[in-house]
């Protein structure tokens, strides 16, 4: 039996067909399914091990990005999701996901409450902005997707709305939890300002995870560095350097599930 | 009415409102001293206080930044404004007009259903700016002007707090859903007779005008006799339809009519060079070209490329946004319509000097830098929302596009050969797809052949309001629908672009016939007349033929996506095209008549070559030329734009716009890698400079060579090319005259680089009519996008310099021709010479410099094309950040002057980088054609260039030129 994804998809879903290829290549039977085959009875989440909510412009980002996205997940699959989440089936939520998971409350669901406690707000610069940038590992073995990642990553950040929010104090319980996965630094390793932090985020937080480390969301699109050639200065790099990007991310959520559930 | 308002907790963090007091500033408007923005949704329903609670909690306000306020359907908008007994502030309060449609208004709804609030009407959205300073009245409307509003689309009002009478706070609740009748004392008839028979000529032309059909006087009396042979009058959507099809936009006249020039006769400009390049040439590899929505060329022996580039000028003129977001959405569907899916996404941008003083402005024009910023915002909203990567383009600023700013939007596309599919046949049902259909865009084609006034900045209906997350559905759908067995489950498909069905369905319908019942279509508002349904251009809708069989199926598919599939005819095989409505025919055109009947009268094209000053040959040091060069604004890196572009969505992109060590070089093409386990890639490139229009022959063979030489640039082969004019009135000799040297030009290139053009376009009449009369022409401007092939992406080249001690070379020669150079624009000059095309000898040299790539001698590669030599070591050196040192007495150059070969921008030249080890290996394959060692990569981070004497000319930090370069644009 084989680790089946789901990447979930709903109007105006577009980082999808990309994810999919992630969980592929990471060795997961995976499967692009719009909400509607799910609300309609025609697939079930039961049926799946990950659940992955890819990025893009969900119902064209009204209101506030990632919000309506949310709602759904609340108020039209809640049971489904919260049973996926009770089961500690991993769920990864990359920028829209990410916004959507944060704003319905699923992240970082500090004291087990599934209720929004963080936000992410406009660009300080108030534009989209593609930028590659670099990520600090935080994570001191919590999350389930980053056990033996790189210490610092180089990843695309493609959003407009992608400032991480959060009151001050439970930004410390986060760190003590230790549900803090990636911050934005120099290249250096640093914690830095604009551009190295694109969109002006709280302490630099780039993704975070849950109290258990079975949900991820991140602003960044790990999912668009899986071979050597996406990087961005690739022709510039001797051929002798290894490069696979981000693949070990998808490959641990899969590893994961593959010794949980099969 | 329940009208919500939401503020942030610290205005510090509302984005907009940074963004807004930036503007004002810059704008050098005074008294402002505080901004604070509320945003507005009015609501309509029946709703108790707990559900718009609900809705304020768990829908529309983000708790954690932002606060909210509500009043009860009695309630006025100044209930929202916490500071309303405040003295001295002002209100500004910005909403869509009536009639026009919020996009998000149907999401916003669905939001509200969600959470379990059934009965919702309408939700309008506005904002509401509160000012403090010392403010007056004028200076609130100035700021709505220029900064806020977009006339076009919006209205604004605006009071002091403590005076607000109650017209300046209405808000338009709830949507338009009857069109008003304006002629309210007549009965008015669904369909309109219109009386041509035995009209006379002044008639025609008032009837033309009225109906802004922008058909003139030969035409007109072309339905005249037409009809009358019929034994009849014409209905209003029968004249429509043909004034559709005939027109610039549709039917391309001024490149099919007869162009008598002295006593020669061309028939027909694409016919005869055009098109006739490509015929000649003959490629096994072009599967489809100028037939269909998009050219279609082979990507291996399973895909084919699709390729379209559109303008959309006169919509961005009157809203940047809109009208740029929507000429994006509009390619794409040309890309749909040949039943790709768009992988790319190119946008080519013309504007006005950003320095241009606002009191020069008409009223109604917007200033440049507002064009160019909304524009921008609009590609990037629309590509980005549909997932399409933009990651090839360029911008360049003149005067002459002050009233008349051009969008070239193009895209490419990929699919499978076998899914290419177009057999209508007569049975099959007309599905519309996607978007309603409303009064937006009517007469956008028509408009399109009439010159910009200070009226027509006024007028509204041309102008679409882009929904991007509709299209994405319609795409999906589409994919779905193709796929869904070996052969698409229709039998043709097409986009509603200019013209909307008419067009669509006119155009499919050609040699078969049809029969379309107009009231099925979905409307987004009532009181629609027959002919208003049936040539409206509202966006996001495609038009399907679908064998019976297969519409069920179809309807299924697009449903489960969320989008509205809709049956509303069928193909015939009578030849003629009969609309009905509510059962009453309201129209019956022969379509030979429609599609042959139009009258293509001779042109005249004359015009003779104005002689401009030159200017001396400057001696000493250049390197403040090449910092001029690089910090004005055509040279200047757009780094501010192009990552507002998503260039990475779908994961396709091999190489970025933005290259080097530092990710910000400036980029000669972007390549793509459209299949998974294939490594094989597509290279886009484009060219354009408009500052050799002066010289049109010499400027289509310099553009159609700096769109060929970009694509080489990063390992593009078997280049297919798209040509786009934006040109004045072509009913001038002096236009069309312009126009024939160019189309020359275009076949002597395309023919000699072995390069055929697969689908162009043009938009015509790019003028402006000013007060007294006078017209001001664009400069003559050709566009053309290049798509070539990589057979392996993994040896794609890029611009930015590599590894210290590595020779560089520069392939082909340098001769003085800076007629339209920058070097001689900085100067205040223009020159004469515009640069030609040798064109064998260019060939050659890029046959084996992309040898030399496939043989992976090429480090680094970048061409030289504005600013010459100078500029373009510059942007090598600063991309890689390691120094370059040349020596200009290695240059092959017809002269002498260092500031000639310095900047002189001969076409089909590059500079290369080659491995030390890789040298001599790499001459030798060059040997035969022109290439020489001109320099090396050096570790001191500076350019340094010597004379021809041996004298130093250029020392300069790459600080500081890259500071020049990037600093124009850091906004």
């Amino acid at each position: 039996m084989t680790v089946k994804t789901i990447v979930l998809r709903v109007d105006g879903t577009n980082c999808d067909v990309e994810l999919v290829e992630a969980f592929r290549r990471a060795g997961a039977q995976t499967e692009r399914i719009h909400i509607n085959e799910l609300i309609r009875g025609k697939h079930s989440l039961e049926e799946y091990h990950i659940l992955a909510i890819p990025g893009g412009f969900s119902y064209g980002d009204d209101v506030a990005a990632g919000k309506l996205l949310a709602n759904d997940l609340k108020y039209r699959l809640h049971k489904d999701v919260e049973k996926f989440i009770d089961q500690s089936k991993p769920i990864l939520g990359i920028c829209n996901g990410f916004q959507a998971l944060v704003k319905a409350g699923f992240l970082p669901a500090l004291d087990s409450r599934r209720e929004q406690q963080a936000t992410l707000a406009t660009n300080d610069r108030a534009l989209f902005i593609d930028r590659w940038v670099h990520l600090r590992q935080e994570n001191r073995g919590t999350c389930v997707f980053t056990k033996s990642l790189a210490s610092q990553l180089y990843v695309p950040v493609n959003h407009g709305e992608g400032k991480f929010v959060m009151e001050e104090s439970n930004i410390h319980r986060l760190e003590e939890n230790d549900q803090i996965v990636f911050r934005y630094v120099n290249p250096e390793g640093e914690l830095a300002g604009y551009p190295w932090n694109p969109n002006g985020s709280v302490s630099n937080i780039a993704g975070i995870c849950d109290e258990h480390g079975t949900i991820l969301g991140l602003m960044p699109h790990p999912e668009k560095f899986i071979h050597r050639y996406q990087h961005p200065f690739w022709t510039r790099l001797s051929a002798s350097s290894e490069f696979i990007g981000w693949l070990p991310l998808f490959r641990n959520a899969v590893d994961f599930a593959r010794r949980r559930f099969l | 009415m329940w009208i919500v308002g939401i503020r942030y907790k610290d205005v510090t963090n509302d984005p907009h409102v940074q963004e807004v007091s930036k503007v004002i500033k810059d704008l050098g408007i005074k008294g402002v001293n505080q901004i604070e923005r509320i945003e507005v949704y009015a609501i309509t329903g029946a709703h108790n206080e707990t559900e718009i609670e609900k809705i304020c909690k768990e829908l529309l306000v983000d708790q954690l930044i932002q606060n909210y306020r509500y009043t009860s359907p009695k309630g006025t908008l100044l209930d929202l404004v916490s500071e309303k007994h405040e003295k001295g502030k002002w209100l500004a309060f910005i909403q869509y007009r009536p009639g026009v449609t919020d996009p998000s208004e149907e999401r916003i709804k669905d939001g509200i259903r969600v959470l379990g609030i059934r009965k919702v009407y309408s939700v309008k959205t506005a904002s509401l700016y509160i000012f403090g300073g010392h403010l007056t009245k004028q200076i609130l409307e100035t700021i709505c002007e220029k900064v806020l509003a977009n006339d076009v689309i919006q209205v604004h009002s605006t009071c002091e707090l403590g005076r607000c009478a109650e017209k300046e706070l209405r808000i338009y609740g709830a949507p338009i859903r009857e069109i008003p009748d304006k002629s309210e004392n007549s009965p008015h008839p669904l369909v309109e007779e219109i009386h041509l028979r035995d009209a006379e000529d002044t008639d025609l032309m008032r009837i033309s005008k009225g109906w802004r059909l922008s058909l003139n006087l030969a035409e007109m009396k072309t339905i005249q006799k037409h009809y009358a042979s019929e034994g009849r009058n014409p209905t209003d959507i029968e004249l429509n339809t043909i004034a559709q099809t005939w027109s610039e936009h549709c039917y391309h006249k001024t490149f099919k009519i007869p162009v008598k020039v002295d006593a020669e006769r061309i028939n027909g400009l694409l016919k005869t060079y055009i098109m006739r390049a490509t015929k000649e040439l003959n490629k096994s590899w072009c599967i489809s070209t100028f037939v269909d929505n998009a050219g279609i060329v082979e990507f291996d022996d399973k895909y084919g490329i699709a390729v379209k580039v559109e303008t959309h000028n006169h919509p961005t003129a009157l809203d940047p946004f809109g009208g740029a977001g929507t000429g994006t959405g509009g390619v794409l569907r040309d890309i749909m319509g040949v039943g790709a899916k768009p992988i790319l996404s190119t946008d080519i941008l013309f504007f006005g000097l950003l320095d241009t003083p606002h009191e020069k402005l008409p009223r109604g024009l917007l200033h440049p830098t507002r064009m160019m910023k909304g524009a921008v915002a609009g590609i990037a909203d629309y590509g980005n929302k549909m997932g399409i990567p933009t990651a090839n383009g360029a911008i360049f600023f003149d005067e002459g596009y002050l009233y008349n700013p051009l969008v070239f939007a193009g895209s490419v596309g990929i699919m499978p050969r076998t899914k290419y599919v177009r057999n209508p046949q007569a049975g099959d049902v007309i599905l519309v797809v996607g978007g309603k259909t409303g009064m937006d865009g009517i007469h956008g084609v028509t408009f399109a052949s009439a010159e910009l006034s200070e009226e027509t900045q006024s007028l509204g209906s041309a102008v679409q309001i882009g929904n991007p997350v509709e299209e994405k559905k319609v795409l999906e759908g589409l994919l779905r629908v193709r796929d869904r067995d070996e052969k698409p489950l229709y039998s043709a498909v097409t986009d509603c672009g200019g013209g909307g069905l008419s067009s669509a369905i006119g155009e499919t319908a050609r040699d078969l016939g049809a029969i379309v019942d107009l009231e099925k279509i979905p409307l987004k508002h009532r009181g629609m007349k027959p002919w208003q349904i049936w040539i409206s251009e509202s966006q996001e809708r495609m038009m399907l033929a679908v064998p019976k069989e297969n519409v069920e199926e179809t309807i299924t598919i697009f449903e489960e996506e969320n989008c509205e599939a809709t049956p509303i005819g069928r193909f015939t095989n009578t030849g003629k095209l009969v609309l009905r409505y509510q059962g009453e025919v309201v129209g019956k055109i022969n379509l030979e008549f429609l599609h042959q009947g139009v009258p293509l009268l001779p042109r005249r094209a004359q015009w003779e070559r104005e002689k401009f000053p030159e200017p001396d040959s400057q001696k000493g040091d250049l390197g403040k030329y090449i910092k001029l060069i690089l910090s004005s604004p055509n040279v200047a890196s757009k780094e501010w734009v192009i990552r507002q572009y998503d260039h990475e969505v779908q994961a396709n992109t091999i190489i970025n716009p933005l290259q080097g060590v530092h990710c910000d070089g400036p980029g000669d093409a972007c390549v793509l890698k459209p299949i998974v386990d294939n490594w094989r890639g597509i290279v886009v490139s484009n060219g354009a400079n408009p500052r050799y229009a002066i010289d049109p022959y010499n400027m289509a063979l310099s553009v159609i060579d700096e769109a060929i030489r970009n694509n080489i640039c990063c390992g593009g082969r078997r280049i297919a090319i798209l040509d786009n004019f934006s040109w004045g009135n072509p009913e001038r000799p002096e236009q069309l005259g312009k126009l024939l040297d160019a189309v020359r030009g275009c076949y002597d290139a395309a023919l000699g680089f072995g390069t055929p053009f697969i689908s162009g376009k043009d938009s015509l009449y790019n003028e402006y009519i000013q007060e007294d009369g006078q017209a001001i022409a664009i400069p003559p401007t050709l566009v053309i996008t290049a798509v070539g092939i990589i057979p392996d992406v993994r040896n794609a080249v890029t611009m930015d310099v590599k590894e210290v001690g590595n020779p560089l070379y520069i392939i082909g020669e340098t001769f003085d021709e800076l007629g339209g150079s920058h070097y001689y624009s900085v100067r205040g000059f223009i020159g004469n010479a515009v640069p030609t095309v040798r064109v064998k000898i260019a060939k050659a040299n890029m046959d084996a410099l992309i040898q030399a790539m496939d043989a992976g001698l090429v480090r680094t590669c970048h061409d030289c094309s504005e600013g010459g030599i100078g500029i373009t070591a510059a942007e090598m050196a600063f991309a890689g950040d390691l120094g370059v040192h040349l020596e200009l007495g290695l240059v092959p150059a017809k002269m002498t002057q260092n500031d000639k070969i310095l900047f002189s921008e001969s076409n089909s030249r590059f500079i290369v980088e080659v491995a030390k080890s890789s040298a001599i290996e790499f001459e030798q394959l060059m040997a035969g054609t022109v290439c020489v060692k001109i320099g090396n990569v050096t570790k001191a981070r500076k350019l340094i260039i010597k004379g021809v004497d041996g004298e130093v000319i250029v020392e300069e930090s790459l600080n500081e030129l890259k500071e020049d370069w990037q600093s124009t644009f850091r906004w």
